[in-house]
């Protein structure tokens, strides 16, 4: 079994969001980038798939090479092969084709993506993969079960859940649940030395079509202060809740 | 040309974000003067959408839709899209909203923007303000698809009504299958779902165990509220990982977010800050989530919450 894990290099949850060149640029300055949680819990599943499955596991990322230190860290979390598509990750139509191009030479019978990505939150490049492909999917996914080339599922819904099946192969977009927080794996020294003779290769990127742009971002505006209530004046609290926020 | 939305109905009923992607679509084709079509699927309420603009609205009835299908859902809302000539598509951020909405791209060959927080601000190009970097800021994107589709975020536009008399009309359409099987729905009962809920009640790491949880729940349920929890209280077992909101857990936009015993980390306050109202009750005042707040009450959750839902019972009985 192939499995493909897709990678978003993303800035660290803690991270302070400003931007540059007239807003049109995330400034980088002093942010420490990690791999995007929900494709961490996914990349876990698919050790695990190796561990007990046999399954290739291979991560892939579309961008420039200053993605390459988080393939090297999924490298040494396990995966045996990384591969960036070297171009500038513009939308996630473009992403999706850069991938979907590279799913169609070489075949793979799972592909994990995340949920979303917590930097463009886009929530689109699983699915616009799936439908290039012309495969099934499932996302929010939080259980994942293959045995003889079927995958028993189940995936998060408003309120519940919803248990599903599938042939291989099949795109799934991972979210916490999938695997817990506790399995994530650190990257011990011996992984971290097996990672420097796994290979890394560089594929040169198709052409593809963004279908959005960014022209400028926009910071929140700043948030005035908090009006304080008393423990002993809870009354008011509701008074403020109702009259002036009309919210309950 | 026409504005096309997807009404989406629970066993039956539209759901309260039929009636809000119904009044940006209104908006929305406006601003284009342009028709606003609905399409529904399996859905007997279609007539509630006259208090939303609609001109028309496109009714599917077929029991093969009876559970949904994210690829056959997409290949309805595509369809109806092309035959109707909607060259813009409006969609919800629902669970399932999102889980359609880059397949119906995908069959249109559209430009999608999910989290779509306002009318877009020029029509040609398309420009629109989507929020990112999961609340910390929004850009402002620009569609270049032929055909484009809006997420819409849950609350972000509210309802806004406007009488309408639509034309219905029923439709039949051919779809492939999905290649994913749907075998069982658990849904929890009696409890409001954060995603569907105008009031979410939070509790943290300060209420000390899930034994503490009725304090929590009695508030909920006096609010009919939903309830959620900060992540290491999902981690530690207290609360189902179903109630974890933030930027790993569940996405929360309500009109009125109450934490309590939540200190207000910057990946808590990620996921809660698309909620209107905040009102936090901490009894540490250097607590951050005072500085993210609307309303702030310092003080111990284990005497502040208990009166509260006791002020909140009486003045319910009041106001009813
Ligand atoms: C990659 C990553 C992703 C994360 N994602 C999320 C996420 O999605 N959601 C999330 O919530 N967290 C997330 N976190 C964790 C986050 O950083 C915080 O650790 C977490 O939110 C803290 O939870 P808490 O507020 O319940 O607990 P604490 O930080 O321990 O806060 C407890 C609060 O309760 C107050 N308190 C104590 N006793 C009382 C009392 N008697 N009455 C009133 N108040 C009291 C204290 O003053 C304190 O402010 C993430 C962390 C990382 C690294
Ligand atoms: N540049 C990228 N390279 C590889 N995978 C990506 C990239 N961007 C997004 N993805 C994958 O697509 C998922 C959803 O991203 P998004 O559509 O941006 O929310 C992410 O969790 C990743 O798995």
């Amino acid at each position: 079994m192939k499995v493909l894990v897709c990678i978003s290099n993303v800035p660290d949850t803690t991270s302070k969001i400003n931007f540059v060149e007239g807003d049109t640029r995330f400034d980088t300055n002093g942010v420490q980038f990690i791999i995007n949680p929900n494709d961490e819990f996914g990349l876990t599943r698919a050790i695990w798939l190796q561990q007990q499955q046999q399954a290739e596991v291979t991560v892939l990322t579309v961008g420039d090479a200053s993605c390459e230190p988080i393939l090297r860290k999924c490298l040494a979390i396990g995966a045996q092969k990384a591969l960036r598509i070297d171009t500038t990750a513009t939308d996630g139509f473009a992403v999706a084709q850069e991938i979907a191009a590279h799913c169609k030479e070489t075949s793979y019978d799972l592909i994990i993506t995340g949920r979303e990505s917590i930097d463009y939150n886009g929530g689109m490049v699983g699915g616009i993969l799936t439908g290039l492909l012309g495969v099934g999917f499932v996302t929010n996914c939080i259980s994942l079960e293959i045995e003889n080339g079927t995958a028993t599922l189940a995936r998060e819904i408003d309120g519940g859940k919803e248990n599903l099946t599938a042939q291989l192969p099949l795109v799934i977009g991972a979210q916490k649940g999938l695997v817990e927080e506790d399995d994530l794996i650190i990257p011990n020294m011996r992984g971290i030395m097996q990672a420097r003779q796994k290979p890394l290769n560089v594929l040169a990127a198709q052409k593809n079509t963004p279908k959005s742009q960014v022209s400028k971002f926009e910071k929140p505006q700043p948030k005035g202060p908090v009006k304080l209530v008393a423990e002993d004046q809870l009354d008011e609290l509701i008074n403020l809740l109702h009259n002036e926020a009309k919210v309950i | 040309m026409s504005v096309l939305i997807f009404a989406e109905a629970e066993k039956g009923t539209l759901k309260k974000v039929g009636f809000e992607v119904a009044s940006y679509g209104r908006a929305l084709a406006d601003l284009r003067c342009e028709p606003l079509i609905a399409v529904t699927i399996n859905t007997n309420n279609v007539d509630a959408l006259a208090q939303y603009g609609v001109d028309q609205i496109v009714q599917i009835q077929d029991d093969s839709l009876d559970i949904f299908s994210a690829q056959r859902y997409a290949q309805v809302i595509a369809q109806v899209a092309q035959q109707k000539a909607a060259k813009l598509v409006v969609l919800s951020s629902t669970a399932d909203g999102r889980y359609m909405a880059p397949l119906v791209s995908v069959i249109l060959d559209a430009g999608y923007a999910s989290n779509v927080v306002a009318l877009p601000s020029a029509t040609a190009p398309l420009e629109v303000k989507r929020s990112c970097f999961t609340n910390k800021a929004f850009s402002h994107t620009t569609l270049s698809g032929e055909t484009n589709i809006i997420g819409l975020a849950n609350n972000s536009f509210g309802l806004h009504e406007k009488p309408s008399q639509p034309v219905i009309e029923t439709l039949e359409l051919t779809l492939d299958p999905d290649p994913v099987q749907s075998t069982s729905v658990e849904k929890v009962t009696g409890k409001v779902a954060i995603a569907d809920a105008d009031i979410v009640i939070s509790g943290g790491r300060g209420l000390k165990g899930p034994e503490n949880w009725h304090l929590i729940e009695d508030l909920a349920e006096t609010l009919g509220a939903a309830t959620a929890c900060s992540k290491p209280v999902s981690d530690m077992g207290w609360r189902p990982h179903s109630e974890h909101v933030g930027q790993t857990g569940k996405p929360v936009a309500s009109n009125l977010y109450i934490a309590i015993g939540v200190s207000g980390a910057i990946q808590h306050l990620a996921g809660i800050n698309a909620s209107k109202v905040k009102v936090v009750i901490n009894n540490d005042p250097e607590a951050p989530f005072f500085k993210a707040a609307d309303y702030g009450v310092v003080g111990d959750a284990f005497k502040v919450v208990p009166e509260l839902t006791e002020k909140l019972k009486a003045f319910k009985s009041q106001t009813h």
